[in-house]
């Protein structure tokens, strides 16, 4: 079993987030960045299971720059045998897309995941877009996969249960949480992740038909405001107008 | 076991830019115990504090990211990685709590460096593997209810029975004792050598009881090692080393990662000191606008960026095998005590909160007072550094 896995970097939660060039960029200056969670947590873990119990590879593939690297050798402490990297700066899902079939398109991977979103800008487009270039069927949100031959029998949360799918391999699937549980690295894949391959291709030419037209941040945290207790009318009033809560 | 509702805010502080000189494995080993203390340590550690009990189910943990002899060589169950990366380890540990990170300094620095320096082969393939997975829990034995400070004049015996020893004595304030599997034991044979050797739990003759009333380093087990005419198989002795080079060069190894550790503790403090100072409110303005809480932050940061700097050369030397023991006497005490201020002052911004366990600085305050005092008091370091500059020793003659 040959599996990919798309990883992407995210801002850690805990990053001040702030905006440059006219509010249509976001700055990443002294922000720290993370492996995207849903991509590390359970597509690259679930992609070593498979590995564990029925043998193969597993190759993890980002695009973006070359300071992004910490997290891709992070991805191989965690237990990935090789890594690509596309050497581009991808400002959509879109254009991401676009460069990770290019690369793959003629390795024959048998299954291709990836996390079902990015924690910032929650696209959850880039599985489907991916998907579409490779002619492939694109499972999103799976949380539970077993494999059975050469098909994925996959279980999806939906509301008020669960859809139970089968697919024929090679396909591409989106992780959501219960896929897999986190593996935090050790100091032996540490080392071992720096003997490991790391390539890097350039992009292919595209045009990004996507392009941000501006940001606004939420507005400031109000503080807390008291109601007094014989003025149930107002809180009311509150929580239906202005909170529209009720 | 009830988590606490607080969440782990920490984020680090490195004021001259240490972080560029470290490499990428340094900063990825960092981030991996980062993680891991946010998620299995910061959650629970005020419970067990508060409840004086050991949370030994962290071993496992310790084991699983490689916290134990990460500077030893992979085969014999290390990590195969370098001594600023033990360092950095050590300092995300005690950023979490200095007993934790005693659990993890015992196992590695004073059980599995003694067995992979000075063991047999065999004692090596016998032990090591399985004190790098956890599977065995170490603990060393040299302090003794009359002898701390002056270690060498150590009263616990062996003696030549034919094929083995009879070891006979007792050693006091033993980290992991009461639940180890084996001690490294150092005493003295028949011609006052000083010996080290693996004495394994179960042995006729030989209890670890528990020392109980710690108002520091609470969530990390304590007790005695006692010997009564306990059987050593003379192939448990360990046969590289004679006399006190033996135990010192463990406590080198292990101070060397309590300068790292302190740090962690302190930038704990200050973090959470830094962040309070500009959530809490008097007078109607955050707190640390006034100048008084100013001085406090400023002179944190100022002595905590000092021993990042210290501590980071010191782990140079020591990749380069030329940190000296008075150089790591030296980082030792002054980061403990740095540590120890910094507690102290942040206590101080955070108000009465500060004494509350809702907040981690009375912990680290409590727990750095014993860190101030083992491995070498901050007395005997001073006289260490006053002994290595004048070339006269002020504990003989």
């Amino acid at each position: 079993m040959k599996i990919l896995v798309c990883i992407s970097v995210t801002p850690d939660t805990t990053s001040r987030v702030s905006f440059k060039n006219d509010n249509r960029e976001y700055n990443p200056d002294g922000v720290q960045f993370i492996l995207n969670p849903y991509d590390e947590w359970y597509a690259l873990v679930k992609a070593l299971e498979i590995r564990e119990k029925s043998g193969g590879s597993v190759t993890v593939i980002h695009a973006g720059p070359v300071q992004h690297e910490p997290m891709i050798r992070k991805a191989l402490a965690i237990g990935a045998d090789e890594a690509i990297r596309i050497d581009v700066r991808p400002d959509s899902s879109h254009a991401a897309a676009l460069q990770i079939a290019a690369a793959v398109k003629d390795q024959a991977f048998d299954l291709i995941l990836t996390g079902k979103e990015t924690i910032d800008y929650q696209g959850a487009e880039l599985g489907a877009m991916l998907a579409e270039w490779l002619a492939l069927p694109f499972v999103p949100f799976a949380s539970k996969l077993d494999l059975e031959g050469s098909r994925a029998i996959i279980e999806r949360d939906i509301e008020g249960g669960v859809q139970v799918l089968e697919v024929q391999l090679p396909a591409v699937v989106s992780g959501a949480k219960g896929l897999a549980e986190q593996r935090i690295p050790n100091m032996k894949g540490i080392m071992a992740a720096k003997s490991k391959p790391l390539s890097v291709r350039d992009g292919v030419p595209g045009e990004d038909l996507i392009l941000p037209a501006g940001f606004t941040l939420p507005p400031p945290k109000q503080g807390v405001r008291m109601v007094a207790p014989e003025d149930m009318d107002q809180l009311v009033r509150i929580l239906h107008e202005e909170a529209r809560v009720l | 076991m009830k988590p606490s509702q607080r969440e782990d805010r920490y984020q680090h502080h490195d004021y001259f830019q240490v972080d560029e000189l470290l490499s990428e494995d340094h900063l990825m080993a960092r981030q991996v115990v980062r993680d891991w203390v946010k998620k299995e340590v910061s959650p629970i550690i005020e419970d067990y504090a508060n409840r004086a009990a050991c949370p030994t189910h962290l071993f496992k943990g310790l084991a699983e990211i490689g916290a134990f002899g990460p500077s030893l060589p992979v085969e014999y169950g290390g990590g195969g990685m370098d001594e600023i990366a033990y360092g950095v380890i050590m300092q995300e540990l005690e950023r979490g709590d200095s007993g934790v990170r005693s659990m993890a300094s015992v196992q590695g620095s004073l059980v599995m460096y003694p067995i992979y320096s000075y063991g047999s082969e065999e004692q090596k393939r016998k032990y090591l593997p399985k004190l790098g997975t956890g599977e065995f829990i170490g603990c060393f034995g040299l302090t003794e209810p009359d002898h701390g400070s002056d270690p060498a004049g150590m009263t616990t015996r062996i003696k030549d029975a034919g094929d083995h020893y009879i070891l006979n004595g007792a050693k006091m304030w033993i980290t992991n004792s009461p639940l180890a599997d084996l001690a490294v034991v150092w005493a003295k044979d028949e011609e006052n050598t000083v010996r080290g050797m693996i004495v394994e739990k179960g042995n006729p003759g030989f209890s670890a009881p528990e020392i109980h009333g710690k108002w520091s380093l609470r969530a990390s087990i304590t007790g005695e090692l006692v010997f009564e005419d306990v059987k050593v198989p003379k192939s448990q002795v360990l046969p590289g080393v004679k006399g006190m080079k033996g135990p010192l060069s463990c406590l080198s190894k292990a101070r060397y990662g309590i300068a790292w550790g302190a740090i962690g503790a302190a930038l704990d403090c200050y973090d959470t000191a830094l962040r309070y100072s500009k959530e809490r409110k008097q007078f109607g303005r955050p707190i640390g606008q006034f100048q008084l809480t100013q001085k406090k932050l400023a002179e944190m940061i100022t002595e905590i960026t000092k021993a990042q700097l210290l501590t980071w050369r010191l782990g140079v030397l020591a990749n380069q095998k030329k940190a000296s023991p008075a150089q790591i006497s030296m980082a030792k005490r002054n980061n403990v005590h740095m540590a120890l201020t910094v507690a102290r002052e942040a206590r101080q911004i955070l108000g009465g909160m500060g004494i509350t366990n809702e907040y981690p600085i009375m912990r680290h305050m409590m727990n750095l007072e014993t860190v101030l005092t083992y491995e070498g008091t901050h007395d005997i370091h001073l006289l260490i550094t006053g002994m290595d500059v004048t070339g006269l020793n002020a504990f003989s003659g």
